[in-house]
């Protein structure tokens, strides 16, 4: 018998039992037949109760954010890479190049083994490619019934470059709001994977930390970054407009949506700008910059789709207008209640 | 995207604006009577399109929103009870009751679920045969069809432990009672393409020649609505009044003919209480005698009387288009999405919601 557990009595492979999160043998070799498909992170025997890190001189960004999403697999993604990704996007909304981090585990006893080995080859792969090291981790396992298969927990850490103050507090009136790409991917995906429809619409999900840095790089006078996860674009804004005191305007129709998600949209009543992306940010940016911002943009694979969407107003009413394809103007709202739960 | 795009063009959009202006020589008043449609007037700016004095007035169209709240409440007796799962359309999830709402039930420990179809319910019924699967059943003509079909379904399956708690409601019966009110406002009607396309729009012409009033066949893209508003405009302009059909691409006379039969098979139409509108002749349906197993009052009792909020919403004004969402003294201050008096602020075709949601509530 594997050290990974029992067979299933179903004859679906092994399972993972309560001793699994016991601190005891089970566990430890669990633990041991896990970690190396995670790149760097420390052996079982190197392990200690905290990592050490040297941050260096600056300020660092620090982030947590749990990923509870059903199903766990989905077009385009699962909820391992979303787990990397999602927090490495967060550290990246402040500016900060992603370094380290955490990762913690819970299980829920009876879930394949198989998968959870899935799951941590996607984190260790997703943050690979994201240039971050898991530096630390936790494993728990609660009895049947009492979770849903897997919760992932990531926390990060990333170092700020001197004299970048990103924030909603330096959007100034006059900005231009720079969408980099098209809305709705990782909601209809994850959706459609739960209701079953094959909709050919894959999850957006993608770290965005390339994409700020060449802003940055381009020396691009970035204001404020603000990745719109749940609640969607016209939450993002309303939001920003409320933390920064000023009005804004959108144009609907410079804001892209992909066909797939917008006859999703159609069939199912929803609104491309209420729906989670993990792999989409809004920056403003001085009008000055806003071409340049958006050719820098364009030329990397995940913001392709960037574009001019809007300005800020010298108001100070924090309400978010979108003006329609047809001349009427409307307020855009945060959304009230949940869309849809448990996309990430 | 086919099929909405061309009911989308902007220029189409502005042409009927121009027509409409042209045409109208004096102030008029049409009731969009469904929800949907008064959202994507109010989401797309359409009223700003129109001249002055043509008004738009929202309708009792929104399915949620005239479920009576003993209704809500029987919705939430059955909830609690442990061997029940209540499954629900997610618009009827906040809608309050007097005792709460289906999504603090829930939280509170009720088995409730979300479902896009009531055949989900019944599916979900046969794989756990020791509970008791409820499907409150709301809505329209539109939704008729798909709870017959489920429970033709249950039937055929012999799922027993499936049940319809019913609030379906006919649209006729509502415009009946709408035009014989005295006070009445509204002029001419763009009816619910949708409703039409599956009941037909043959039970109209009564009403058209009983109260002589001109009812438009329209769907709910911005060119639908404008397009009818013109042919409602038009008509009275000319003093005529007439069914006339803006939904071809949907609609026929006498409907889909498969969806009715179903509908027919399963439930025979019944006195029927409307929040707002009260208590409507032949205006709802209920189970055959011989499908009576699968009502749920039936098989666990419903001791429910009580037909109003004491929250002080006043749904009734506002279904009937007496009152204007914004004119309402608790929009947007005490009532709002997050703290709801009445249904009509959280469905998704509630008129207050639309408001609360679209409308600029500041002029730049």
């Amino acid at each position: 018998m594997s050290p990974l557990g029992r067979p299933s009595p179903f004859g679906g492979g092994e399972l993972v039992r309560m001793a699994h999160g016991g601190g005891g043998r089970a566990m430890w070799d669990l633990l041991r037949s896990l970690l190396p498909a995670l790149p760097g992170m420390p052996t079982p025997d190197e392990l200690h109760d905290a990592a050490t890190l040297d941050a260096g001189p600056g300020r660092i960004a620090f982030t947590t954010d749990s990923y509870v999403v059903s199903p766990r697999s989905f077009p385009g993604g699962d909820i391992g890479d979303l787990a990397v990704n999602g927090t490495v996007n967060d550290l990246a909304m402040a500016g900060a190049r992603p370094l380290w981090l955490s990762c913690s585990l819970i299980v829920e006893e009876g879930l394949p083994t198989v998968e959870l080995e899935r799951v941590l080859r996607s984190i260790g792969r997703a943050a690979q490619a994201a240039g971050v090291t898991v530096v630390t981790g936790d494993t728990k396992v609660v009895e049947r019934g009492k979770g849903d298969g897997l919760f992932v927990n990531t926390s990060g850490i990333g170092a700020v470059p001197e004299g970048v103050t990103i924030g909603p507090a330096s959007i100034r009136p006059g900005d231009a709001v720079v969408s980099s790409g098209d809305l709705g991917r990782h909601a209809v995906a994850v959706m459609t994977a739960r209701e079953g429809i094959d909709a050919g619409v894959a999850s957006d999900t993608t770290p965005l930390h390339g994409a700020v840095a060449a802003l940055l790089a381009a020396s691009v006078d970035v204001h404020c970054l603000r990745d719109p996860t749940r609640g969607g674009l016209a939450s993002t804004l309303v939001e920003l407009a409320e933390a920064s005191g000023l009005a804004m305007e959108v144009r609907e129709d410079t804001i892209a949506v992909s066909e797939g998600v917008q006859g999703v949209c159609e069939l199912l009543g929803l609104d491309p700008l209420y729906l989670a992306n993990e792999g989409r940010f809004v920056a403003f940016v001085p009008e000055t910059d806003a071409t340049r911002a958006v050719a820098v943009l364009r030329n990397r694979p995940e913001s392709a789709g960037a574009a001019v969407i809007g300005r800020v107003l010298d108001d100070r009413t924090p309400l978010v207008t979108l003006a329609s394809r047809y001349g009427g103007r409307r307020n855009l709202s945060m959304l009230s209640g949940e869309a849809l739960p448990r996309i990430c | 995207m086919r099929f909405v795009e061309e009911f989308r063009s902007e220029a189409e959009v502005r042409r009927l604006a121009l027509a409409i202006a042209r045409l109208v020589t004096r102030p008029w008043s049409v009731m969009e009577v469904c929800g949907g449609q008064t959202h994507s007037i109010v989401k797309h700016g359409l009223t700003e399109l129109l001249p002055e004095g043509v008004e738009l007035v929202h309708g009792p169209g929104c399915p949620v929103c005239v479920t009576p709240v003993d209704k809500v409440d029987a919705a939430l007796d059955l909830a609690r009870r442990s061997e029940v799962i209540l499954c629900t359309f997610g618009d009827m999830q906040r809608v309050p009751g007097t005792t709460g709402d289906l999504a603090r039930a829930k939280a509170e420990g009720a088995d409730v679920r979300i479902v896009y179809s009531p055949l989900d319910a019944v599916e979900l019924a046969a794989a756990v045969p020791t509970r008791e699967v409820v499907f409150f059943a709301v809505g329209f003509e539109t939704t008729a069809p798909a709870t017959a079909l489920a429970v033709l379904h249950a039937a055929r399956r012999r799922v027993d432990n499936f049940s319809l708690l019913v609030a379906h409601v006919l649209v006729p019966p509502a415009l009946n009672a709408l035009l014989a009110d005295d006070g009445r406002r509204v002029q001419a009607f763009l009816a619910a393409g949708h409703v039409c396309a599956v009941a037909g729009y043959a039970a109209y012409e009564a009403i058209v020649a009983r109260h002589r009033v001109p009812i438009v066949v329209t769907g709910f893209e911005p060119v639908d609505i404008m397009a009818g508003v013109y042919r409602c405009l038009r008509q009275l302009e000319e003093g005529r009044a007439e069914v006339e059909n803006q939904y071809e691409r949907c609609a026929r006379l006498n409907g889909n003919p498969e969806a009715r039969a179903a509908v027919d098979a399963v439930f025979q139409v019944s006195d029927a209480a409307w929040r707002g509108l009260g208590e409507l002749p032949e205006s709802g349906l209920r189970l055959r005698p011989g499908l009576a197993r699968f009502d749920a009052e039936r098989r666990f009792g419903a001791p429910y009387g009580r037909d109003e909020l004491a929250s002080g919403c006043l749904a009734g004004k506002v279904l009937t288009g007496a009152l204007k969402p914004t004119a309402c003294p608790h929009f947007g201050g005490r009532c709002r999405p997050e703290t709801p008096l009445g249904a009509p602020m959280v469905s998704s075709e509630g008129a207050c919601a639309a408001y609360y949601q679209y409308r600029r509530r500041k002029e730049s």
